[in-house]
């Protein structure tokens, strides 16, 4: 049986008419981190590493990084190109070691 | 000083959902549960309009979305074609919010739970249509204020009570079925895995507060996820063969009052106390009902 491939394929529309995204995790072009107003700024000397702030974050752009300076110990780590700011992660840690900072001038 | 990390493989971040999003909260936990041998088949919904904005995607697993009320016929056509293909080890997953599982979708859910087949139904319940602008749906609670259940002075918000999708899950026979909240994302996690390791039809329902919708500020996702649960009107559930294996509410739980829960929410804030005792009544039902 004749392989079908987009050339030969029965359907004219040329392919890049096709409403297909065929390349995952292609919103990472996508930078929401200019939606925020306020960010997170992490206190790692209170954190104890329980990660909850990474599990509720609803952009999963916190990552639990070993850290040299606290015996490699897991700490939060945010990247602020995707962080909307929301404050859940401030506001669920259970000893508040997140704080909220003012984003913009 | 930003230091290169890792996202999430399977949903990344760039995704349109609003700040402080409950059900992507509950998504990422899904997505945790999950090991790339997955296809998804999504509904019409939040989920899908925030995650695909054409030509990105969020998702990095097999993903596909047709229409609003058929999600659960295409995920038995992936698994027939898998079928087909002699794979036995890719599990389907269909993901919806509550319009397309308790209402739009409701007939096709149907078909595929008594055809019996293994697929994991996934439901974000927000208690409302959040992606059209909040009409209510067949999950709106009593009480709520929507657009097309507005309160004023000859209303109370929707009239209707929420429909009971878990029992009609279980007069199904679903092997699995479980009720979470997204304030608990570890419990999400735990109860995916459960479901996919059961063989047969399961059905996961997931509490994912709306911020626009519910009128709440963009950090109380998780805490009113959490209320939900400790007031008892939206207990952790499991069920096993039909039998109640897991509960939130036991003996020992402390009883919170549903004033709690609503009154942090913009659409419960016209209810006065009449109303509030009809409310507390659901949630002490729920406490003799779904206890352990």
């Amino acid at each position: 049986m004749k392989k079908t491939n987009i050339k030969n394929s029965p359907i004219k529309t040329p392919a890049k008419k096709l409403a297909v995204v065929t390349a995952p995790n292609t919103s990472l072009k996508n930078k929401t981190g200019s939606w925020r107003t306020h960010r997170p700024v992490f206190d790692h000397s209170l954190c104890i590493g329980c990660s909850l702030c990474s599990k509720i974050c609803p952009e999963g752009c916190i990552v639990m990084a070993k850290q040299k300076k606290y015996g490699q110990k897991i700490k939060p780590v945010v990247d602020y190109d995707y962080c909307k700011g929301c404050g859940l992660c401030a506001k669920e840690c259970p000893v508040k070691a997140i704080k909220m900072e003012k984003d913009y001038e | 000083m930003t230091k290169k990390i890792k996202n999430n493989k399977f949903l990344s971040p760039g995704h349109n959902a609003c700040a402080g999003c409950g059900q992507l909260s509950a998504a990422q936990a899904v997505m945790r549960g999950l090991n790339k041998d997955v296809i998804i088949a999504n509904a019409t919904g939040c989920l899908e309009v925030t995650t695909t904005a054409y030509p990105q995607s969020s998702w990095g697993l097999p993903w596909i979305h047709s229409l609003f009320e058929n999600a659960a016929a295409v995920a038995s056509g992936i698994l027939a074609a898998l079928a087909q293909k002699g794979d036995t080890k890719t599990k389907v997953i269909v993901q919806a919010g509550d319009g397309g599982t308790y209402d739009i979708g409701l007939g096709l859910i149907s078909g595929m739970w008594e055809r019996g087949e293994n697929i994991l139904y996934v439901c974000y319940d927000t208690e409302a249509y959040s992606n059209t602008g909040i009409q209510a749906s067949g999950a709106t609670p009593y009480g709520a204020s929507t657009t097309t259940t507005p309160d004023g002075n000859a209303s109370v918000g929707s009239t209707q009570r929420k429909k009971d999708m878990l029992a009609i899950a279980l007069a199904h026979g679903v092997n699995y079925a479980a009720q979470s909240t997204a304030g608990f994302p570890d419990d999400i996690t735990a109860k995916v895995k459960a479901a996919l390791a059961v063989d047969g039809p399961s059905y996961l329902q997931i509490l994912a507060p709306c911020i626009p919708g519910w009128k709440i500020n963009n950090d109380e996702a998780v805490l009113m996820g959490k209320l939900a649960v400790a007031t008892g009107l939206y207990p952790l559930l499991e069920y096993r063969n039909g039998k109640l294996s897991a509960s939130s509410i036991t003996v020992a739980s402390r009883k919170v009052a549903v004033s709690e829960y609503l009154k942090n929410q913009g659409r419960f804030r016209h209810l006065k106390n009449k109303e509030i005792k009809i409310i507390q009544k659901l949630a002490d039902d729920n406490l003799k009902k779904y206890r352990l």
